[in-house]
């Protein structure tokens, strides 16, 4: 400011402090384990919150309409590709042995219990995750989060739970859709490159399917919306250092959700494969 | 904006005791004690990083204390759960230095944040936003975006935001930085008018002297519907014994409180320091 003295602050320098590599690793993993914890205790009071008021439905809508119908596009594009590109790789093994109908079967197994739900949680982590880190850390940035609060408003409740809500809500729907469009993918494929006929494709491909697979398949989502939500919302909050640290914020956001969802798919599998056994 | 009698009451609205925050280890506050009593305001002066948004934000209870205590309406602020702050929250307006407006928010939208988070009547809602965006002469905006509007009228809105839930105390962070004076002058006025038509009490943080000394110097007249000098004479009111509003000072320096008092004696001083804000 032109009205303001040039500013002398007797303040001394800090003496430069020597550190060692053991000091500067303990520090990074007490700096991580403190992070882990913040993170854990803002998932866990996302869905706390839903057993108190007050409760945005207004908003859960609206993040409802942004996670689920503004990610088809990409997820039933994927999906669509895809399940052609299954059929064609599968395919030209199978005619090498003469058993090009398995392909109905290979296709549903591999979509419905992996492929749909981790492609679809890294499709919309990649769209939603950054989209919500960014939207998050420029209102930290600038101020609107502590206008929020205060003006009385728990940012937990009115920016991270609806998220959080829509995430989990959304993406089985989303798998769901991803799964059919890759299967009708596949039939396309295997109709023009196999031979095969699209009736023959699609009981075999219903056949295979029991109903553990489906659960399988639709329980990961439900995991994977609850991550992309809450690291993308976790990312955005904490954000430090202005517009550079809303960009940084963005991309961790993407790069974690993605990461944890393949880390958490490998659980999830050997948990549902279990379960499968024991209850289905 | 309720009018609050102006009876002389004994007890601070805001009272900071021996209050220390800090970050990374290093205090920015160190050891403040202050005072503000009802219908007064307190300017807080000092350069840049010296801690007066720390100490709004201290009083709003949107940052804790690493030591000390503060009291605001009878309430001690920082010994409140998280959960008990956000009702606490609502019986003090902030107005923030950039004005924080909810950029996806219409500027009427913005206005009628908290009192839709107050469950209000959409009638009562519509008709106090009205009455905020008028007393800030903005009331054609509604409809607008915040950033269809020029910075000094964001800052109106913002201010339009704090008093639409009609809070006892406001607290203004650096209102008047970055703007030109003309609509500095504006923004001072607003404030002026906010103190002497609802008799709000506030607390203003800024690091130019000039912003104080026009509270202290000048008052709305809501007949006249026009600023005028307090007094006759060329001069500061003193804060004894008068019924009207009293400004006072206080500067901070390295987190301290380097200077506290009226401004007759801020404007006197042959402090070194202090002469720095007087220009």
């Amino acid at each position: 400011m032109a009205d303001t003295p040039f500013q002398v602050v007797g303040r001394q320098a800090k003496p430069a402090e020597r550190v060692s590599a053991g000091e500067l690793l303990t520090d990074a993993f007490k700096h991580f384990l403190a992070n882990v914890q913040d993170y854990s205790e803002m998932a866990g009071r996302s869905l706390a919150n839903l057993t108190s008021g007050p409760r945005y439905f207004q908003d859960i809508l609206a993040q409802m309409d942004d996670i689920g119908v503004g990610s088809l596009p990409i997820v039933l594009m994927a999906g669509f590709f895809i399940g052609a590109v299954m059929v064609l790789q599968t395919g030209s093994q199978f005619t090498r042995f003469g058993q090009t109908a398995l392909t109905g079967d290979v296709v549903a197994l591999a979509l419905v219990r992996e492929l749909g739900p981790t492609l679809t949680g890294i499709l919309v982590a990649g769209r939603c995750s950054s989209g919500i880190a960014s939207e998050l850390g420029s209102m930290v940035v600038t101020e609107q989060v502590d206008a929020m609060r205060a003006m009385g408003t728990d940012p937990s409740r009115k920016l991270v739970t609806p998220r959080v809500l829509a995430g989990i809500l959304m993406l089985p729907l989303l798998t769901a859709l991803n799964d059919f469009i890759g299967l009708l993918g596949g039939c396309v494929a295997s109709v023009f490159t196999l031979r095969l006929n699209a009736v023959e494709f699609w009981t075999r491909a219903i056949d295979a399917l029991d109903f553990a697979d489906v659960m399988q398949g639709m329980m990961k989502p439900l995991v994977y919306g609850f991550i992309l939500a809450t690291i993308g919302c976790y990312k955005g909050l904490t954000v430090r250092g202005g517009t550079q640290g809303v960009g940084r914020a963005t991309t961790q956001a993407v790069v974690v959700a993605s990461v944890m969802i393949i880390a958490a798919d490998l659980f999830l599998t050997r948990v549902s494969l279990y379960l499968g056994d024991k209850i289905f | 904006m309720t009018p609050s009698p102006p009876e002389p009451q004994a007890s601070a609205v805001v009272t900071f005791e021996n209050v220390r925050i800090g970050f990374d280890e290093e205090d920015v506050l160190r050891g403040v004690s202050l005072e503000v009593m009802p219908r007064e305001t307190l300017v807080l002066l000092g350069e840049t990083g010296t801690g007066k948004t720390l100490t709004l934000k201290l009083a709003a209870g949107l940052l804790r204390p690493t030591q000390g205590k503060i009291e605001v309406l009878g309430q001690e602020v920082s010994a409140m759960s998280e959960r008990e702050l956000l009702p606490y929250r609502r019986q003090v307006g902030f107005v923030f230095q950039e004005g924080a407006l909810f950029d996806s928010l219409s500027v009427g939208e913005n206005v009628a944040y908290q009192l839709r988070e107050d469950r209000l009547d959409e009638e009562e809602i519509e008709q106090r936003v009205q009455e905020a965006l008028r007393f800030v002469e903005l009331e054609h905006t509604g409809d607008m975006l915040p950033s269809e509007l020029s910075g000094g009228m964001r800052r109106r809105v913002s201010i339009a935001r704090a008093l639409a839930a009609r809070p006892p105390i406001v607290l203004y962070d650096s209102p008047t930085a970055g703007l030109d004076p003309v609509t500095a002058q504006t923004i001072i006025t607003l404030i002026l008018r906010l103190r002497d038509v609802f008799g709000v009490t506030a607390m203003l943080a800024t690091h130019r002297s000039q912003d104080g000394f026009a509270l202290a110097n000048f008052r709305f007249d809501p007949e006249s519907n026009r600023v005028v000098r307090l007094t006759e004479k060329e001069g500061f009111v003193t804060a004894g014994g008068n019924a009207e509003p009293v400004t006072r000072f206080v500067v901070y320096r390295e987190g301290r409180v380097y200077f506290e008092g009226g401004p007759e004696e801020l404007a006197e001083s042959k402090d070194a320091y202090l002469q720095r804000f007087l220009v």
